[in-house]
């Protein structure tokens, strides 16, 4: 068979290729997202994020005098292909998974480690989490081998619920109808009855991920009912849309969304979100001018020579600056030394804000900010003219909500 | 009453584009039998080179040559593509159409990148229309209705009062003998297959502003327009766009009302409610499965009338 030849010749040539690239002086971390397909947007985002974050943080020294390299993995938005990606992962002697999108595809990693790490003593594998925010997945499902790089569901809704203006009287709940979106509904109404009982909460909807074309009806209902402010978890075309049939139909709404501010957001929200939208976050491209950081100024400005959309993963450069101070005061890459050296960590980001690795849960503590999109800022978003400007800070120390976790601690 | 009547037409500006992008579908399979995967995909073409044309020359030249590059798109994949397949029968012409859904969509992602495209309304069309009960009613929605409404008048006219219509339709069953009288027979299924490529992209450039033009458009709008297909008979246009006008009340009008399963029970005098399986499901508001209401559609239809509302040969 001539064609299987090929293959075979065409096959050799790559794995000669991919030699060195593999070289063994450098700490590798298998990258689990969605590359391609629907979702392939926010896994390309992340991707390029982490391919400048990880060049700072290789210029500073990487860890024990190497550097670190991404090995990336297509998780197509799947547990399934993701935990094919984890096999591959450890059959590669790869001691750190890290994922960012999905927390359905999270809690299936979960899993996955626990087992292959229970099974294998020898070759363990560390699961860093860099955006799977449901809160459940550092509570009850929360799992030693597991660390959380990012603000969970909780600490979004504590500080978007304590960004709305006093004025506000009605708001109204819209989420995507699966784990993220039943979480971030279920936890903002505990911090709305919490924080601000004076707010009236005139209806909730649940819809299913994606599916929804026309909002329409939905922007009727909303307006019958009289809210003033829609809250929102929806992201891309759910969260589009959304506000496209509001604006159409002539809608006075505020928008205090979860997710706005991430790639595409800008773009396809463009000035019918002036003035109106709201978001929280772990960073954006104004905070830096805003608190006066030459620092933080010098990261935002390296980053737009190169990309059309916004730095916003603030939170994945302290995730590689924590591991690499944690590899190093552990010695090794081991992965049972350096989640024991993570635990506890502290660093900061450029700017000079504080992050915590929690112990018992291995949540991460970071500030967050929540802000307005509005015209003529410093940095806009996506050239379209309008940008993020803070309305609240949190710092990290005052987000420090309980949790349920019970962890299982391994004995070596 | 104000509900009503704003969700009666936000139904049918619904349905209609729905139409739009489902007559192409069900146009190239009734003549061709090829049920093309990838009509999603043209659709979401469509939109793209809408937003590069208007760009560049405006939303008129772009609302006609987008479209006509969609349909030379079409015909290029017939002759080069589908025909070569066809020999081999219909799953492989099935394999051919999905895999240019990815090889499609992986292409614009890499000619325009995975953020969205700011494809916006044409200032000209930005305005409220009329104002009804508070909401407004934008002119763009009422452009659509025109356009789509206009697009069904001369597809008909097109196959049931010319001559080329009485061709394509003869070639459909009788290719054979349209062949002896002298005719074209591959010209006439190119030029169906580049119509429906025509029609899919005219929805993109109208649907590509009205709704969002990014890489994952096709995938959400690809399943919805097949369920309008086999819902409304496959190879029906007739049906198509019964079906189309159905799915847009029902999930318009699924939004609006907040009944459950479980208040179809209450005049029989059952209370539901309670922690277990029954309970969820009688409970779950009609707003929260609305979307999902068409696939259930269409698998009783599929269960109880195989060949659809209009259908004339089963599925």
């Amino acid at each position: 068979m001539p064609i299987i030849k090929h293959l075979l010749a065409v096959a050799t040539m790559l794995s000669c290729f991919a030699l060195p690239v593999a070289a063994e002086d450098t700490i590798k971390i298998g990258y689990v997202d969605p590359l391609s397909g629907t979702f392939a947007q926010q896994g390309d985002a992340s991707l390029k994020h982490f391919a400048f974050l990880i060049d700072r943080v290789n210029a500073a020294g990487g860890a024990l005098g190497r550097k670190f390299e991404i090995v990336p993995y297509d998780s197509k938005l799947q547990p399934a292909e993701a935990l094919i990606a984890l096999k591959d992962i450890t059959d590669r002697n790869i001691s750190f998974i890290m994922h960012c999108a999905g927390s359905n595809v999270a809690a299936a990693l979960i899993d996955g480690v626990a087992k292959h790490n229970a099974r294998n003593p020898d070759h363990r594998v560390l699961y860093l989490n860099c955006g799977a925010l449901a809160s459940d997945l550092t509570n009850d499902k929360c799992d030693f081998w597991h660390f959380r790089f990012d603000a969970n569901t909780g600490m979004r809704a504590e500080t978007l619920v304590r960004g709305l203006p006093k004025t506000l009287k009605s708001v109204y709940l819209i989420n995507q109808d699966y784990l993220f979106g039943q979480t971030l509904q279920r936890e903002t109404k505990e911090y709305l009855a919490k924080l601000r009982p004076d707010i009236k909460i005139v209806g909730e909807e649940l819809i299913p991920l994606g599916k929804v074309k026309d909002f329409s009806p939905y922007v009727t209902k909303v307006q019958s009912a009289g809210a003033e402010a829609l809250i929102t978890g929806n992201w891309g075309p759910d969260l589009n849309l959304m506000m496209k049939a509001a604006a159409d139909a002539g809608a006075n709404l505020q928008y205090y969304t979860y997710l706005s501010h991430v790639v595409g957001g800008a773009t396809s929200v463009g000035a019918m979100g002036e003035n109106r939208l709201h978001t929280v976050t772990e960073f954006h491209p104004n905070v830096p001018s805003e608190q006066n950081s030459a620092a933080g100024e010098e990261f935002v400005t390296s980053w737009r020579k190169d990309h059309d959309f916004d730095l916003f993963q603030m939170n994945n450069y302290v995730l590689l600056k924590m591991l690499a101070a944690a590899i190093d005061k552990a010695g090794s890459t081991d992965p049972y030394k350096v989640a024991l050296a993570l635990e506890d960590s502290k660093t900061t980001d450029p700017l000079g804000h504080e992050y915590i690795m929690r112990k018992e849960d291995h949540q991460m503590l970071e500030p967050l900010y929540a802000a307005q999109f509005v015209r003529g800022v410093k940095h806009d978003s996506e050239k379209t003219g309008f940008g993020w400007k803070t309305e609240t800070v949190v710092e990290a120390a005052q987000l420090a909500q309980p949790t349920t976790c019970k962890m299982k601690r391994p004995a070596s | 009453m104000e509900i009503v009547v704003g969700s009666l037409l936000n139904g049918l500006v619904y349905g209609m584009l729905l139409f739009m992008l489902a007559s192409g579908l069900t146009l190239i399979f009734s003549m061709m039998g090829v049920l093309n995967f990838a009509h999603a995909s043209i659709y979401m073409l469509g939109a793209y080179f809408a937003y590069e044309i208007s760009r560049w020359a405006g939303f008129v030249p772009a609302l006609i040559l987008a479209p006509i590059l969609c349909g030379a798109i079409g015909a290029a994949i017939e002759i080069w593509g589908l025909r070569r397949v066809h020999h081999n029968g219909h799953i492989a012409e099935l394999l051919f159409t999905f895999g240019l859904v990815f090889i499609i969509q992986r292409g614009l992602q890499m000619i325009w990148g995975m953020l969205p495209m700011p494809y916006r309304v044409p200032p000209a069309l930005d305005f409220a229309l009329f104002t009804m009960y508070g909401a407004n009613f934008p002119a763009y929605r009422g452009f659509m209705l025109l356009v789509s409404a206009g697009m069904l008048l001369a597809i008909y006219l097109l196959l049931k009062k010319t001559r080329i219509g009485l061709i394509i339709q003869a070639a459909l069953t009788h290719p054979n003998m349209v062949s002896a009288l002298g005719h074209n027979v591959p010209v006439v299924f190119t030029t169906v297959f580049a119509g429906g490529c025509l029609l899919a992209g005219l929805a993109g450039v109208i649907g590509g502003n009205y709704l969002t033009t990014e890489s994952s458009m096709a995938d959400a709008m690809g399943p919805i327009v097949f369920v309008v297909v086999v819902f409304g008979g496959l190879g029906s246009l007739g049906g198509c766009f019964v079906a189309s006008i159905i799915m847009g009340m029902i999930q318009t009008f699924a939004v609006v009302f907040d009944y459950t399963l479980g208040d179809l029970l209450v005049p029989l005098g059952v209370s539901v409610g309670g922690d277990n399986l029954l309970g969820e499901i009688l409970t779950v508001p009609m707003a929260r499965i609305g979307p999902l209401l068409p696939y259930a559609m269409m698998i009783l239809m599929l269960l109880f009338r195989p060949r659809g509302l209009l259908g004339t040969r089963d599925t």
